[in-house]
């Protein structure tokens, strides 16, 4: 039929195009297997120049520039920056690491350590002398079964933005927070007591968490090397159930309402209907832009502990087969792991900086310094591939307890039953 | 099979009174000349095809891929034989369509099927020697409290040396095999770092990274007692000392945990097994038959919900195939009147649905059906509180609305174009004989609309069968009946279930049982295709 079709158009010129579309095609396929071939492997004979290939976001990127120059001109070895999407960043580097053809290090984020181990494709990391230098919730964020893996270079955490024209006053436990919000909705100077992003099918784990952690109710218990311990799981118990009667309670009275998302919550809090907004720094922007006064205080208690939010760390890692590791560890701690750069990748990204130095240069930013103050307290975001098991029943149970399908408590103690099963596989 | 199918459509479009005979004279006659640009051009291009595929297999023979090389030889050979042999038209044609056909589908669709039967996936990622270097390099844990030594790296006889200082100013010297000794002959730098020794040749920054691999490699034990530990180095300027945790022993192929004296042996699932069934963490990869199957089958969290998902997925395949003809027929009917005014602005407001990337669309309507702040209950429905997305069935009814909003336009194409290559003449000759519309439709239009939009029906069929991207975008197969313990949610396809088994749950990435699975469902779809096209043969004998 095509043949056809090509020859009711006669004429050299049509068969011209068709023959060069053909071998542009053809040519375009090869040059995509040749471009794919050559790898770290073809490189690393280069005489004594090497190469470190860097797999990070443009943000990151164009505050590594300098840093990777000073390298060249400092060691000869020429450092490759490879944009990336952030997110997709773990799964490519645990499926070509073993090809050989992975990079030499990427930029990820400390809960993709477990996954990244797991499979074997990150390599220890010593810190050596200056791991003290970092904030210490960093380095264990980035330590996995005793093993430091990564290069820490942010922290960052949630906590409480209080609009200061609604509430003046900060407040301690999450019920006064809650009075003073109901009492500003009846007076009709606000819509919402309080405001949280949550998903409809998921709610959010990970911005409820620090409730349910001052109720005493952790996610997994802490081994002797202070990682997680997957065969530990700490959800259950009285303390995790008092948190499924929470939530059962602050879903009923309409303070968590899960059709409320991420984006609606923002919003919301922007026009100035909530006294109180449970979020994290990415979203200061966005708040500052609309002109709220607000103030970050730490999140209100639920109960006797204190309210601490997970941390969320971000790094460098080195890859396993990498064949420039000497070269890799050298520009990790010695370079990137300075002040002069942390600070650069602070001021890029606003992330607040790991090393000490660089979060203490940090402090005059006065939302850097609230945010880390919460943050001091709080938990490594658990890093073990276990936690894969976890989001999913955690997420869909908080869903069905803050809509009153159920009854709270057997609905949690059947999501702990679920998990474990899941975990011991 | 989306190949095949665009074909039928311009098949039905040719007025059958072409004549198949004119275009292959012409094409006779063009083959006699050839003409100079035209040699020309193919020589150029051909050249330059060439030109890459010898750099490619260059590449290839300096990373001796021997295999992929004499495939990528096998292949120029051939496409050179095509192009310069007089005629063999078809085969010109062809050879680039059959050249991706075999890279983007043939060899995607065998890799896949050979991933069926490994355990590939998330700690079962690479070779065994890869597993092995991975669980030594993780073993080794640098010794509590232990003190950075400076270290200089010297090279004697092709041998390497670390030549360290530790913290007090004392100097020594080690390296494979030979304990630490002392060295205070050492020369030391104004740090009292010592740089250098007597009858060694100390080893520049250029020099170390030439030979990393070897000096990463290097071990250098601190006294003649194993157990103290030995100094390594990550960076070629310091050292640490580290103490393993597991032993390798290579003739027996095991690791021996030092403190339980635990032993962990390879034998045949993948991984180093210690006697109480505990694994190394990672394991490799390996073929293992028919297990993904087994487990397919035996899997609690498939087998549960698998009868009412896989009646939903049935029933959203066909309703989503029926409502969006349904409604593109119709539409297609109307916007074909020639009394239609603006028929083109409507046509092309049409398929505007079907230009916008699904998923973008779902999201989108994912706002729009929020139960307390979406457009559909706050504007429309005047302020109602509908739970769109979180009753059961109104959830289903969603994903069914949605799908119909970005499937209808292509339907409206389909049947657009088939209607206009029905000839007018037969609404003319039928209603002269006294038909009325519909029965004109019913008789005649609609049967040989058919002949060529079944296929089609029964591609799209598949296509939703499939259709991953909507319900995980909309409703993440949710809402999930959180009693029934398992993770399967109202609007799960079979594909989203799949999904949700081997890549979100418990053990992580789980590529093998993704692929066997992936295996079930295209025999499943594969079966009721081919049913569907031997059916459809007996609507083009109508013709």
């Amino acid at each position: 039929m095509t043949v056809k079709s090509h020859g009711s158009n006669p004429g050299r010129s049509r068969r011209l195009v068709t023959t060069s579309a053909i071998a542009a095609v053809a040519a375009l396929a090869l040059a995509g297997c040749s471009t794919g071939a050559p790898g770290a492997g073809d490189e690393a004979p280069a005489e004594d120049t090497g190469t470190l290939t860097v797999w990070l976001d443009a943000d990151r990127l164009d505050a590594l520039e300098d840093v990777a120059a000073r390298f060249k001109e400092d060691r000869g070895i020429t450092v490759k920056l490879v944009n990336k999407d952030f997110g997709d960043i773990r799964d490519d580097f645990i499926t070509q690491v073993p090809t050989g053809k992975g990079p030499d290090i990427i930029v990820g984020a400390h809960d993709w350590l477990g996954k990244l181990v797991q499979n074997g494709v990150v390599a220890p990391l010593e810190l050596g002398d200056i791991a003290g230098d970092f904030q210490e919730v960093a380095v264990t964020a980035m330590s996995y079964e005793g093993q430091t893996y990564g290069l820490p270079y942010s922290v960052e955490n949630i906590a409480l933005v209080r609009n200061t024209d609604l509430a003046p006053e900060a407040a301690a436990t999450f019920d006064e927070a809650i009075a003073t919000g109901s009492g500003l909705v009846e007076a009709g100077t606000a819509e919402y007591p309080f405001l949280v992003g949550l998903d409809p099918a998921a709610s959010d784990p990970y911005h409820l968490y620090p409730l349910q952690a001052s109720l005493g109710a952790p996610v997994f218990g802490v081994d002797e090397n202070g990682t997680y311990d997957a065969a530990n799981l700490a959800l259950g118990g009285a303390a995790g159930e008092a948190f499924a009667v929470k939530l059962a309670e602050l879903g009923a009275s309409g303070v968590l309402n899960t059709n409320i998302s991420g984006d609606i919550a923002l919003e919301e809090f922007n026009a100035g209907k909530a006294p109180y907004y449970l979020t994290g720094p990415w979203n200061l922007p966005a708040i500052k832009d609309a002109g709220i006064a607000y103030a970050v205080d730490p999140i209100p208690t639920t109960g006797d502990q204190a309210a601490t939010p997970f941390v969320g760390v971000q790094g460098f890692y080195v890859s396993a087969q990498s064949e420039n590791a000497l070269a890799a560890n050298e520009f990790l701690v010695n370079y990137l792991g300075t002040e002069e750069v942390q600070t650069a990748l602070y001021e890029v990204g606003g992330r607040a900086p790991a090393l000490l130095s660089s979060f203490e240069a940090a402090q005059g930013d006065a939302d850097v310094a609230a945010f880390g103050a919460v943050g001091a307290d709080g938990v490594p975001m658990p890093n073990v591939p276990a936690m894969d098991a976890v989001w999913a029943d955690w997420g869909a149970t908080q869903v069905a307890i803050i809509n009153g399908q159920g009854d709270p408590v057997a609905l949690w103690q059947a999501m702990v039953t679920s998990i474990e099963s899941k975990i011991a596989g | 099979m989306a190949n095949t199918l665009p074909s039928t459509g311009p098949r039905a479009v040719v007025p059958p009174g072409d004549e198949p005979d004119a275009p292959r004279g012409r094409l006779a006659e063009q083959r006699g000349t050839p003409g100079l640009k035209g040699t020309l051009a193919k020589i150029i291009l051909l050249g330059a095809v060439d030109a890459l595929a010898v750099f490619a297999l260059f590449v290839l023979f300096m990373q001796e891929s021997w295999l992929v090389f004499a495939i990528a030889a096998l292949v120029t050979l051939i496409v050179n034989y095509i192009y310069l042999k007089p005629g063999a038209l078809p085969a010109k044609y062809l050879a680039p369509g059959v050249f991706f056909l075999v890279i983007f589908q043939i060899f995607v669709v065998l890799y896949s099927g050979y991933i069926a039967f490994t355990n590939y996936g998330d700690g079962h990622n690479s070779t065994k020697e890869d597993a092995t270097s991975a669980i030594i390099s993780t073993s080794q844990f640098r010794v509590p409290d232990s003190p950075t030594f400076q270290l200089t790296v010297l090279e004697r006889l092709g041998e390497y040396s670390f030549l360290v200082t530790d913290p007090d100013g004392e100097v020594s010297v080690g390296g494979a095999e030979r304990p630490l000794e002392d060295a205070s002959n050492a020369q030391t730098d104004s740090n009292g770092k010592a740089v250098g020794l007597e009858g060694y040749t100390a080893l520049t920054f250029a020099d170390l990274l030439a030979n990393q691999s070897e000096i990463g490699a290097l071990s250098v034990p601190l006294s003649d007692d194993p157990n103290s530990g030995a100094l390594r180095t990550p960076d070629g300027s310091r050292a640490y000392l580290y103490a393993s945790t597991l032993q390798y022993d290579e003739a027996a192929d095991s690791f021996t945990n030092i403190e339980t004296s635990e032993v962990y042996r390879d034998l045949g699932d993948g991984a180093f097994v210690a006697s109480d069934g505990a694994e190394l963490v990672p394991g490799w990869k390996i073929n293992v038959g028919f297990e993904n199957f087994a487990r397919a089958f035996g899997e609690e969290d498939i087998r549960g919900p698998l009868l009412g998902v896989t009646l939903w997925t049935f029933a959203f395949a066909i309703l989503s195939v029926a409502s969006t003809f349904v409604l593109g027929l119709f539409l297609a009917i109307v916007f074909n009147d020639a009394r239609m005014k603006g028929r083109k602005f409507y046509r092309i407001a049409i398929i505007l649905p079907y230009a916008f990337p699904p998923f973008l669309s779902a999201l989108v309507w994912l706002g729009l059906f929020n139960q307390d702040f979406g457009y559909i209950n706050q504007v429309l429905l005047g302020g109602a509180d509908i739970p769109w997305l979180n009753d059961p069935w109104l959830a289903k009814a969603s994903v069914l609305i949605v799908n119909l909003w970005l499937g209808f336009p292509y339907m409206f194409l389909i049947c657009t174009g088939a209607l206009q290559s029905i000839p007018e003449e037969l609404t003319e000759a039928a209603t002269v004989d006294g038909a009325r519309p519909w029965a004109v439709f019913r008789l005649i239009k609609f049967p040989l609309l058919l002949v060529s939009v079944a296929p089609l029906l029964i591609s799209s069929f598949a296509f939703n069968f499939n259709n991953f991207n909507i319900v995980y975008m909309l409703t993440g197969g949710g809402p999930r009946n959180i009693e029934a313990g398992v993770d399967a949610g109202a609007t799960d396809l079979l594909i989203t279930l799949v999904y949700k088994v081997a890549f979100g749950s418990g053990t992580g990435r789980d590529y093998g049982l993704a692929s066997a699975f992936a295996i079930l469902i295209f025999i499943i779809v594969g079966l009721i295709a081919a049913y569907g096209f031997k059916r459809t043969r007996a609507l083009e004998d109508l013709n």
